[in-house]
């Protein structure tokens, strides 16, 4: 075998069980199709900390929800990932619907979620002021948080690394097959693999791969959401992550901080045949300003600075299908893990862990590292602080992102740490250079000089994120 | 805390002359500051021609038309840092960072703010599809190929008429690439005429008014654009989409002043230009903070930058000499197909001779006047043959033309049918 354990797919859930799986004396291998991890599901979606109010009692969501959600904070400090508690407020438009609103509550208390409160319309525009007029109740939720999704899946990632954990990109899985002792995985390139224990953490793709072994199928439909996000001059517009009440017409759409001090307004949800379709549309995209707008009195639509998309891995049966998989004794599955499925991610990552390594009868490693430092991020720092780091440091001396204040220094960690970036959105999403007002009209160039030099590579073959999409085609005359 | 009479933030056009200009006016001590790795600012970047035919009454190229003012930098010894990045402005004081000192704050008598403007990028159109690589603002297409070398695509589309992009259409296609077409969501474009027929018409390129893209194929590089007519509110009409192949989209949608730095400093934002309200000394809501150049609102030819910024550095000099000037004035209103002026204020008593009040209109108006009021009364009548949002435009107010209306309240510039 060449592996104890190969976990399939590099998202948040699949880089948060290759970390806890770490902890154990196993070799283990993560398979990732991008040409980074967080290329998926998991770099497209509201980056927020559920508390848990909402899953339904008993169920596997609102447990690992609850879990999830309450290691955050110290989880945060650990890896060194952007994450802060800023709350929630799910409001209501219909005096109708305050019952649902209580039965929020109810169900909140059952998880075990703390602190929450239900308020008037009044009482919430007096914590919200930019709360619209509409709103005649809301359940406060102190322990709801905002995370960022690339910081997270990529902590998780580095800290598998230090602890051993290998990964492989452009790693596509073709298919799957039970061999004696184990699985052999066929990638895309025709190089085989074989591994004692399989974890499917494909996203989408988990039922493909689940159905290629077990004798219960299971079924995962992309809903493909679009979001709108703002600049930063308006990121104070809302303080709380506003949510609305589910009615018969939807679940609504969000709208609130990033942990970054963007405002962000979405998502709509479209189930879509098309497993890849990540496509901005302009009817999805009018959706979500046309439903945002119901929570807050006018979204400024003229701070818009970018809209993307992307899809939730729905299981049909409605709940995560984690555990293992029916008729494929070593295979196991961290599948449909749609929303709240960031929040749940370090639960996720060890409830599988522990379930693997008990079948495995793996032992924990005697020095496990448990922690991560992230890239600095100069501009927080003060003056004299900068200025020492500058005088040992030239590089952090250079901004190269104007809109975000992103150093030369910081640029070159990401490519060159362990795990380090291979493509411009790689950067982009360790760094934040380029995420800023001008999306990375100015610092397209000296990035790309930068991954080239620090890489070794030809300008030609910089690519925005995986093959194919190379950015320049050729020299000039 | 080290200090300077003038920091001057920028040293593109506009840095430049307000440089030259304030040590005309006698001011020793001034520091310009510019991130990028050398003077010049954007010039160096637009090696077409066209460039100082009202400042110098010849043909230049951008980087020779910089050079001229770089040389006349060097050889007053102005003083210049490069690699250095301001990164916070406030009344007598800048805060910027570079690799030999760090982080550093000082003091100025005077500021002058010639940060220059930037693209509007995709994301804030909204324009559906994939986010594949070959989507570039026409600025960034310009710099990797004039300056880095690279050619950027082979077909190409382009949104948005600005003059980067009717001068990126006519650059690709000199370096081989073909150029599908030039969609416009406007019945009108944005660029200058000239560019209009230089860098289209004389390549055949079509230029479609009153269209924009409504998808972008493709999931690793663009394979393709569709573009749609819009209709009077500027929304697609279905049934009129045109696919077109292609593996790059340039965007040429719109430059906005770059005030992060002024907003930061508490200066008064204009809602139309994005650039700080200033009065005829071109200084600004803060004492002693002036603004020039396509920072203060985007223009369409240089020289008229380096004549804005030449004004900003004689009057930011006399400032810092002790010739400070109470905030007084009143207020020029753009009206009647005006969007904006610039100063929007305008003291008459402490006026120099003659004031250029500069403006854009907000559609294309053919045999109409130009006319200034001082409150009701019309004082100024000027047929022009054709005005456009493309081209700015500008009046001059002459002191000796307020005399019978010392107690004037409002200037108002607006266009006439008659």
């Amino acid at each position: 075998m060449d592996y104890d354990i190969l976990v399939v797919g590099g998202g948040v859930t699949g880089c948060a069980i290759a970390r806890s799986l770490s902890r154990y004396d196993m070799s283990i291998c993560l398979l990732e199709k991008g040409e980074d991890v967080c290329s998926g599901t998991s770099k497209a979606n509201s980056g927020i900390v559920h508390s848990g109010y909402d899953p339904i009692p008993g169920t596997l969501k609102a447990r690992l929800n609850v879990e999830g959600s309450e290691m955050m904070p110290r989880l945060s400090r650990e890896l060194d990932f952007d994450y802060k508690q800023n709350g929630a407020l799910i409001v209501c438009f219909d005096e109708r619907d305050l019952p649902k609103l209580k039965q929020l509550y109810d169900r909140g208390v059952k998880n075990g979620v703390k602190e929450m409160r239900l308020l008037s319309g009044d009482e919430a525009r007096a914590v919200e002021p930019n709360l619209s007029d509409g709103v005649c109740g809301a359940l406060h939720c102190p322990t709801s948080g905002i995370v960022c999704p690339f910081g997270i899946t990529i902590a998780f990632a580095e800290n598998a690394y230090a602890n051993g954990v290998e990964f492989r990109f452009g790693a596509e899985v073709r298919k799957i097959a039970k061999i004696g002792g184990g699985y052999e995985i066929s990638l895309s390139d025709e190089k085989k693999l074989t591994s004692r224990y399989v974890v499917n953490a494909a996203g989408v793709y988990a039922d493909v791969f689940h159905n290629m072994v077990s004798d219960k199928p299971i079924t995962i439909v992309a809903k493909r959401g679009n979001y709108l996000l703002f600049d930063k001059e308006v990121g104070n517009y809302v303080s709380h992550t506003i949510f609305q009440l589910p009615t018969a017409a939807g679940k609504g759409v969000l709208v609130t901080p990033t942990v970054h001090g963007n405002l962000m307004v979405g998502p709509t949800s479209k189930e879509v045949e098309d497993k890849e379709d990540t496509a901005t549309y302009a009817v999805d995209l009018e959706d979500v300003a046309r439903m945002g707008s119901c929570s807050v009195r006018e979204i400024p639509m003229r701070k818009v600075i970018t809209s993307f998309s992307g899809l939730r891995a729905h299981e049909i049966g409605g709940d995560f299908v984690i555990g293992e998989a029916s008729g494929a004794k070593g295979f196991f599955d961290a599948a449909g893990i749609e929303s709240p499925g960031l929040s749940c991610s370090p639960a996720i990552g060890e409830y599988v862990a522990r379930m693997v390594a008990a079948e495995a009868k793996a032992k924990e490693k005697a020095h496990f590292i448990g922690t991560r430092k992230g890239i600095l991020r100069t501009r927080d720092m003060d003056p004299a602080q900068r200025t020492k780091l500058i005088k040992e440091h030239p590089e952090y001396g250079t901004i190269v992102c104007r809109c975000e204040q992103i150093s030369e220094g910081e640029i070159i960690d990401a490519i060159t740490r362990p795990l380090g970036a291979t493509s411009m959105d790689g950067i982009k999403r360790r760094t934040r250079a380029g995420m800023g007002r001008c999306q990375a009209g100015f610092c397209t160039p000296r990035t790309m000089e930068l991954l080239c030099e620090k890489r070794g590579s030809g300008m030609e073959k910089i690519c925005k994120n995986k093959e194919g999409s190379e950015l320049l085609k050729g020299g000039t005359k | 805390m080290n200090g300077h009479d003038i920091v001057i933030i920028g040293g593109g056009p506009a840095g430049l002359a307000a440089a030259v200009a304030a040590r005309e006016t006698g001011v020793q001590d001034i520091l310009i500051l510019e991130r990028n790795h050398q003077l010049g600012g954007i010039l160096n970047q637009c090696i077409h021609n066209g460039f100082g035919l009202h400042t110098f009454r010849e043909e230049l190229t951008g980087p020779e038309y910089a050079q001229r003012y770089i040389d006349k930098v060097l050889g007053s010894h102005i003083p210049y840092r490069v690699d250095t990045m301001v990164l916070d402005v406030q009344s007598h004081r800048v805060t910027y960072i570079n690799r030999e000192e760090g982080m550093v704050t000082i003091s100025a008598k005077a500021i002058i703010l010639a940060m220059g403007c930037r693209e509007r990028p995709r994301g804030a159109l909204n324009i559906p599809g994939y986010r594949p690589a070959g989507i570039f603002s026409a600025g960034t297409a310009q710099r990797l190929t004039n300056i880095e070398g690279y050619k950027v695509g082979s077909k190409v589309v382009i949104l948005g008429s600005g003059d980067i992009g009717l001068i990126m259409a006519r650059r690709m296609t000199l370096e081989g690439a073909k150029v599908e077409v030039v969609a416009e969501l406007m019945p009108f474009s944005g660029g200058l005429k000239r560019n209009i027929v230089q860098c289209l018409d004389d390549y055949n390129i079509p230029l479609k008014l009153s269209h924009t893209v409504v998808d972008i194929q493709g999931k690793e590089r663009v394979t393709g654009v569709t573009i749609a007519a819009v209709d009077s509110h500027r929304k697609p009409i279905p049934g009129t989409e045109e696919h077109y192949d292609c593996d790059t989209l340039l965007l040429s949608v719109g430059l906005l002043p770059e005030n992060e730095l002024s907003r930061g400093a508490h200066v008064d934002i204009n809602q139309v230009t994005s650039g700080p309200v200033v009065d005829d000394t071109l200084e600004t809501s803060q004492d002693g903070i002036f603004a020039c150049g396509n920072v203060l609102h985007v223009h369409d030819l240089v020289d008229y930058v380096s004549e804005e910024a030449s004004l900003a550095g004689r009057n930011a000099a006399l400032y810092a000499l002790g010739g400070k000037r109470e905030k007084k004035g009143i207020p020029i209103v753009a009206t009647g197909g005006v969007r904006y002026t610039v100063p929007q204020r305008l003291d008459i008593h402490h006026m120099s001779d003659m004031v250029t009040v500069r403006f854009r209109v907000g559609d294309v108006y053919k045999g109409r006047y130009v006319s200034v009021y001082y409150d009701d009364t019309r004082v100024m009548h000027l047929k022009k043959k054709v005005l456009a949002p493309g081209e700015m435009e500008q009046v001059i107010l002459q002191k000796n033309s307020f005399g019978q209306f010392s107690d004037v309240k409002t200037i108002t510039v607006k266009t006439e049918e008659a």
